[in-house]
């Protein structure tokens, strides 16, 4: 079986995995991170939103081929402690229900902010209108990125 | 009749609410390595609440997390009673268990209001013990004593011990058999909002969910299932899955063929490639428009009664009004899909499942493995949605099944795929209404309901003898408005496709049909429809009460644009009475948008604000999915669904601005989950008619239905 270096929330992984598994099964059975959800299996849900390289990428459509070498971050490395913006605005806002797909929600809004940090109400439509919420949470989700640029300014 | 039972004495009593409350959990061995100074003694005074001496508290939580926020709001209640500070306190999750709890089902909006009483009075008789113990050390009488934030307090000498402190005097004593409850006006946490226990864990990736569940030696299985209702494996290759890295076994069980592989990428690939001949069965004739053909059909036939107000022959001389309204199957769509993990041992099994029903994911276990249930742990996680899908077992059996053949801890998880096409669907309905008009006033109103039945589905045996499934009719048969002959009757037309409890059940195709036709009837007689629904409520004040705050907050009557529209609608379900007023918005090309909702609520006394609002927040989205996409079709047999390209949710940047308003009251509390659903399509549909002066009869809303 081939062999990937995967660099995940700072720490080098050498992984014995078929070349197509996605990025999503790799992170969840093989490394254990959790914190990114299986919603879709298609890119038609963002539950499995992580970032490559600083881009929000859907880790289910991610085969590990490609990543050998790639930067990957994911929920469990904005803090762990709750103490980034984003989280702290999250937890304020009381934005989660089930939570089920906030993983993916945060991980959206963490790479919006970096691209744009004063967005507006369009400008987050836009970017997160990918992340699909069954609970329905996207009001308090929107009102969280706000809270989190007034926090982050 | 009543007896004081010492902490020993091992026997479940129930409260005066009849409860099952349990009185002296503590277990011998437990008092034994308290005795040999193995453990510290802990205070527990009965199965929901266990004080440490490190004085911390903790709560037990027999009803299932899936974003409700009962984790927060079943503590708040036994810490109000308790006075315990709310910063000592823990929510740990109950294993199942048959009566220990009680009922631990979570489901019908009712795990408030089944809970309150005795909640309360589990932390009462732990705070009366508290009490008790601090007065014995102090040797003064316990009325010069009162518990307050977390400490017992002697109040002339302002000596004080924390409930930590107490903990091992008081698993003493006697628990009270009637401990005094508090007066709802002291309530220091009850009303008020509470950060929710499990939001952290839910912003930081920490939350387990069932898919999250990692155990030793652990497989993964997936299932094939045939597509078709009611089909059957005929016979299957997997020379081409057994080829894929990673895959162990694959085999027939129950309900289609198990894939067993050493990672869910290995079974999904595995699923994939499996090569099977079917026999589709005889609903592979079936599509949606032979469903709905029959469904008229036996429509037009014999009803069975479930309600008759007044005479309905007597109105020749009236304005005669019709209006049939209709609703398609539909799917819940938890953002998790089923999944489980089940570890069947030798004499033993482990599961770990997010469930609405671990008892009845224990009952099954015990009976499929012929095992009693006290030997079937089942562990409950947190739920990435239910919405009454996770009131079901069917995920469970399919593991059951694989761990036993393969003796393994497995992990059985549905794809997005296998999870819509193998629902429980809400139940499509027809809904047959007819009204009339006796000088511009109400004087006649049948509906006649429509539609498969759950209970019918599930135990036909039951409604052979024309039995009415008085669920079916429930938001039709409560008709609120006084109106003098009043005929509801149903027909069951039951289909091969399943269907189960969807958020507010019936209750969502009923409130469409009666909300839209009341607003039918106000347009023929000329009226308002907010005014002509107060006049016909007057015996209703719950509905007038939030109807006039729905009305009045959304600034019911203001001058519109003149692609804009209000609507209006109301529907009391769960022991709540909930109100909504949609704005809309209709483009030329048949474009509809939702500009905003406002919505009241009345559940009764309101635990956590926060958790009310954000539940109306929730069900005013799952209505609105409802009503402008999320319909399931059949085509030969089948889901044509299986993704969301095809199964489309509301997504962020069509969501409305919402508000919720909540009615101030002191009735015991109702429930919250559900209630705000049902009127949500009607008051759409209304606003549509109002903007366009189209009426919207039929779901999901269609660029079609606009122009
Ligand atoms: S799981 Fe990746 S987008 Fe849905
Ligand atoms: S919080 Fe449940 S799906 Fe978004």
């Amino acid at each position: 079986m081939p062999k990937f270096t995967l660099y995940v929330n700072g720490k080098t992984h050498r992984l014995n995995v078929v070349a197509d598994m996605p990025l999503l099964w790799v992170l969840r059975d093989e490394l254990g991170y959790t914190g990114t959800k299986y919603g879709c299996g298609r890119g038609l849900c963002g539950a499995c939103t992580i970032h490559v390289d600083g881009e929000a990428t859907r880790a289910c459509m991610t085969a590990v081929e490609n990543l050998d070498g790639a930067e990957i971050t994911t929920i469990e490395s904005l803090s762990l402690d709750n103490s980034h913006p984003l989280q702290k605005a999250w937890i304020a806002e009381e934005a989660p229900q089930c939570g089920y797909c906030q993983s993916g929600q945060i991980m959206t809004a963490a790479a919006l902010l970096k691209r744009n940090p004063n967005p507006d109400d369009a400008d987050i439509d836009s970017a997160m209108k990918m992340n699909l919420c069954r609970c329905g949470t996207y009001g308090r989700v929107r009102k969280a990125i706000h809270r989190a640029t007034e926090d982050n300014g | 009749m009543r007896q004081v039972l010492s902490r020993r004495d091992f026997i479940k009593i129930s409260s005066t609410a009849g409860a099952g409350l349990m009185i002296g959990i503590t277990l011998p061995y437990k008092d034994r390595l308290v005795a040999a100074g193995v453990v510290e003694q802990t205070f527990e005074p009965n199965v929901w609440v266990s004080i440490h001496p490190d004085n911390t508290i903790t709560i037990m939580a027999a009803k299932s997390e899936m974003g409700q926020h009962i984790r927060t709001s079943l503590p708040m209640i036994v810490a109000e009673e308790l006075e315990a500070d709310w910063s000592q306190v823990k929510v740990a999750q109950a294993d199942a268990h048959p009566d220990k709890y009680g009922s631990q089902g979570t489901g019908g909006s009712g795990s408030i209001r089944r809970s309150f009483t005795r909640l309360r009075k589990a932390g009462a008789t732990a705070r009366e013990m508290l009490v008790q113990a601090g007065a014995d050390k102090w040797d003064v009488s316990k009325a010069e004593c009162i518990a307050e934030k977390g400490k017992i307090l002697h109040v002339s000498s302002g000596k004080t011990f924390t409930f930590g402190e107490l903990a091992e005097a008081a698993s003493k004593l006697p628990a009270p058999e009637d401990p005094l409850l508090k007066n709802p006006r002291d309530f220091k946490l009850i009303g008020n909002s509470m950060p929710g226990l499990d939001t952290p864990s839910r912003v930081n990736g920490t939350a387990q969910f069932g898919m999250d569940i990692q155990v030793p030696n652990m497989v993964y299985a997936a299932v094939l299932r045939c597509p078709t209702f009611g089909g059957k494996i005929k016979s299957f290759k997997s020379q081409k899955t057994k080829k894929v890295n990673g895959i162990i076994d694959t085999f027939e069980i129950d309900d289609g063929i198990a894939i067993v592989g050493k990672n869910t990428w290995a079974v999904i690939k595995g699923q994939r490639a499996l090569d099977v001949n079917w026999d589709h069965g005889d609903f592979a004739n079936w599509n949606s428009k032979q469903i709905r053909d029959m469904m008229e059909k036996k429509g037009a036939g014999k009803a069975i009664v479930a309600r008759e107000d007044g005479t309905v022959v007597n109105v020749k001389n009236d304005q005669i009004i019709s209006a049939q309204y209709e609703v398609p199957f539909t799917h819940h769509a938890t953002m998790e899909p089923m999944n489980c993990v089940v570890h069947v041992k030798k004499n033993t099994c482990e599961i770990w499942a997010p469930t609405q029903v671990p008892q009845r994911i224990q009952t099954t276990a015990a009976k499929y493995l012929g095992m009693d249930v006290k030997n079937i742990t089942v562990h409950v996680t947190l739920l990435g949605g239910g919405f009454g899908r996770r009131l079901w077992a069917d995920f469970v059996t399919d593991a059951l099944q694989v761990s036993k053949r393969t003796k393994k801890p497995v992990k059985l998880v549905w794809t997005r795929e296998d999870d819509i096409a193998h629902d429980f669907f809400r139940p499509t309905s027809i809904h047959k209404l007819q009204g009339s008009l006796s000088k511009k006033t109400v004087n006649l109103w049948k509906h006649r309901v429509v539609a498969p039945s759950i209970s019918g589905q599930m135990a036909p045996e039951r409604f052979k003898n024309g039995r009415l499934d008085r669920s079916a009719v429930n938001g039709a048969s409560n008709l609120p408005y006084a109106i003098p002959n009043v005929l509801v009757d149903y027909v069951m037309t039951n289909t091969e496709v399943p269907v189960g409890w969807w958020r507010s059940v019936y209750n969502s195709q009923n409130a469409f049909a009666n909300e839209g036709f009341i607003d039918e009837l106000a347009e023929a007689a000329g009226k308002d429809s907010f005014q002509f629904r107060l006049d016909l409520l007057k015996d209703s004040p719950r509905h007038m009460g939030v109807l006039k705050l729905a009305a009045e907050k959304a600034g019911w009557g203001k001058k519109l644009g003149k692609d804009n529209g209000m609507g209006i609608a109301v529907h009391e379900s769960f022991g709540s009475w909930a109100a909504m007023v949609a704005e809309v918005t209709v483009g030329e090309k048949g474009t509809l948008k939702i500009d905003k909702i406002t919505s009241a609520i009345d559940c009764g006394l309101v635990i956590n604000p926060d958790g009310v609002k954000a539940q109306m927040e929730s069900a005013i989205v799952y209505g609105l999915t409802s009503t402008l996409k999320g319909e399931i079709t059949i085509e030969k047999g089948a889901v044509v669904q299986s993704n969301f390209h095809d199964f489309e949710l509301l997504r962020i940047d069509e969501m409305p601005k919402v508000n919720v308003y909540i009615v101030k009251s002191a009735e015991p509390p109702g429930g919250a989950g559900e209630p705000g659903l049902p009127p949500v399509a009607p008051a759409v549909a209304n606003a549509v008619f109002a903007a366009t002066g189209k009426r919207i009869r039929r779901l999901p809303i269609k660029p079609e239905d606009l122009i």
